[in-house]
């Protein structure tokens, strides 16, 4: 409880944290009543396409003559999802590969720094939409696991390295002096320490996560639903020609300042978590 | 094993898991693309079904009727003597299709890391000298956070639909102007470069802000070291401290940097390059996934990845040349 006081406190304090916060808190709600205020109506009208911003349409409408806003919201629980996701199983993967090597050491540990290495050279982006195109991704949460599946290689060395410097240290000597069980030294005495590590990493999962699934969606390899961000800029861009068309700057512009604005808000968040984990920065 | 040896295992082991991985692509593709081209054979040369299915079989490189591990080994000789097989749909050796995209993205990304390179760094230079101006770190460190939270690709799409198609001052699509003769003429080479200008700035814009973070954090920690004030105290000239003692020393962590941001600006290049329709690697690479060109896309894989490999080793180089201190 305490601990929730001093993260409010921080998060209070902090400018650019509180906006964050805000921000996600804001993103969250229209993910969950976004779509209970204004439904998505997928019915094409062609009389009413690309609309101006309006009193009827406050973002405009679309190629067909559909609402923006209503999409955009509804689209809102597909990003969170894959950026959650992601991170989740990223921070899972590395942290099992991170540990194991930190922890064994010896040839264990350089046969997974091998792996790591590689993954780490491959090009990212090509094997991972090639990936994402055979596997023929249909729901957010699988994207996020293979998203997960290129990610977690850059943070489970940077968890190896946190286990290999605080291995060493006095307290975690003590406790094995003292045969404590290996979980409560796992659980009780290293996991203390690497929270910090494993949270401000969540978020730039997160980040990176929803980056490389809008540039996917993009090239139109995996077909989400039509009010995911990534596939509404497809449609925009490389379908419909609505750069073309200069009335639907606001349904263009609308999913890029959403992806701007989530970006921002998780950078702001992660800098108000930085000073929650370290005193000093207060 | 000495680190050296262990640094170009280390690269052959990546370069032996990428064609694995484009090996197992080919294999875990739908359809039975060696019949349809075969049948189009049959058609349009009036071939006989099988002498049709050994050139379709020869073509792609592929023979499924061997064991997985013949044809492993096949494909492996076959890449070695430098035969990446042919494009399944533009109908040319695939090497040529890489020989023709590779010298446009090279381009590209060398203008755009020229510009965001020496952008980056002179700002995160002037930045780390002038740290007492309130004004100027506030609106610099605006812009980084900004130019961080927009991905490149996003950055193209708005210069596209600006600059492009609502101002008309640049192009929108292509490397150059078909109507011009390439060589080196004027006309064409203009055309190029109007061209290449908004995809470049697209780069340019998106990591010129770290560029400028991590000159600027360089810079600090030289401006804290002893010579630096020893330099002030001789009485010099604060251009000359400024020139010669800090951006001097304070250029070489970002210069260590350099090949890996190459790089993986190279490999990350698909978005930009597939926004503009930037004939290079990355368009190419957009196009074979679009069309299932399978052959494509495993030549393309194995470039990216040679270039990053490169990369790694080049930048192990560089950082042991300028600072002894690492060499192993």
């Amino acid at each position: 409880m305490n601990l929730l006081k001093t993260l409010f406190d921080v998060l209070r304090h902090n400018r650019k944290a509180t906006v964050g916060t805000l921000l996600l808190v804001g993103f969250v709600l229209m993910a969950l009543l976004g779509p209970l205020w204004l439904p998505v109506n997928l019915d094409s009208d062609y009389l009413e396409r690309f609309q101006g911003p309006s009193w009827q349409h406050w973002l405009g409408t679309d190629y067909a003559g559909r609402d923006t806003l209503a999409q955009l919201m509804h689209g809102t629980r597909d990003m969170l999802l894959i950026a959650f996701s992601a991170a989740l199983a990223t921070l899972a993967i590395a942290m099992v590969v991170g540990t194991w090597a930190g922890l064994s050491g010896g040839w264990v540990d350089s046969c997974l720094m091998q792996v790591i290495d590689i993954m780490l050279t491959l090009p990212r982006f090509p094997i991972m939409a090639i990936f994402a195109g055979l596997f023929s991704i249909r729901d957010p949460l699988s994207f996020g696991g293979v998203l997960a599946l290129f990610y977690w290689p850059g943070l489970a060395r940077g968890i190896r390295s946190q286990i290999l410097s605080l291995r060493h240290k006095e307290f975690i000597e003590v406790s094995r002096l003292m045969n404590m069980p290996m979980r409560h030294i796992m659980l009780g005495e290293l996991m203390p320490n690497l929270v910090p590590y494993l949270a401000i990493n969540f978020i730039g999962v997160a980040r990176d996560a929803i980056v490389a699934s809008v540039g996917i969606m993009l090239l139109g390899i995996v077909p989400l639903s039509a009010s995911n961000w990534g596939m509404m800029l497809n449609m925009a861009t490389t379908q419909t020609g609505a750069i073309y068309v200069p009335n639907a700057y606001a349904y263009l512009l609308a999913p890029i300042v959403f992806i701007v604005i989530f970006q921002f808000a998780l950078m702001a968040f992660a800098s108000g978590l930085e000073e929650f984990f370290d005193p000093r920065l207060r | 094993m000495s680190p050296r040896l262990r640094k170009w295992t280390s690269a052959l082991i990546t370069i032996l898991a990428a064609t694995l991985i484009s090996f197992v692509l080919i294999r875990a593709m739908p359809g039975d693309f060696l019949d349809l081209r075969a049948n189009e054979l049959v058609t349009t040369q009036g071939l006989p079904y099988a002498t049709a299915y050994k050139i379709a079989s020869s073509q792609y490189n592929y023979d499924p009727n061997l064991p997985l591990w013949q044809q492993f080994v096949s494909y492996f000789g076959g890449l070695l003597h430098g035969n990446l097989g042919t494009s399944m749909t533009l109908r040319i050796p695939v090497s040529s299709v890489l020989l023709q995209a590779l010298p446009w993205t090279l381009f590209l990304n060398f203008l755009a890391l020229l510009l965001s390179f020496s952008v980056g760094t002179t700002l995160g230079l002037l930045l780390a000298w002038k740290r007492r101006s309130r004004v100027l770190s506030g609106l610099m460190n605006g812009f980084a956070v900004l130019s961080q939270a927009i991905p490149d690709f996003l950055i193209g799409l708005l210069l596209l639909v600006f600059f492009g198609v609502r101002l008309r001052w640049f192009p929108l699509r292509g490397a150059y102007d078909i109507s011009y003769t390439p060589g080196f003429n004027l006309p064409f080479m203009f055309s190029v470069l109007q061209h290449a200008i908004l995809p470049a700035m697209a780069y340019t814009l998106s990591t010129v802000g770290g560029w400028m973070l991590a000159m600027r954090a360089s810079a600090t920690q030289v401006l804290n070291e002893e010579y630096l004030l020893v330099a002030q105290a001789k009485g010099l000239k604060s251009k000359r401290i400024f020139g010669r003692y800090l951006a001097r020393n304070a250029i070489m962590p970002p210069v260590t940097q350099l090949a890996i941001a190459f790089a993986s600006m190279i490999s990350g290049s698909i978005f930009v390059e597939w926004m503009f329709a930037y004939p290079g690697i990355g368009y190419f690479f957009g196009y074979a996934l679009g069309n299932r060109d399978f052959t494509l896309l495993q030549g393309i894989l194995l470039v990216s990845t040679l270039t990053m490999v490169v990369a790694n080793l080049l930048a192990d180089a560089v950082y042991s040349w300028i600072d002894p201190r690492v060499k192993t």
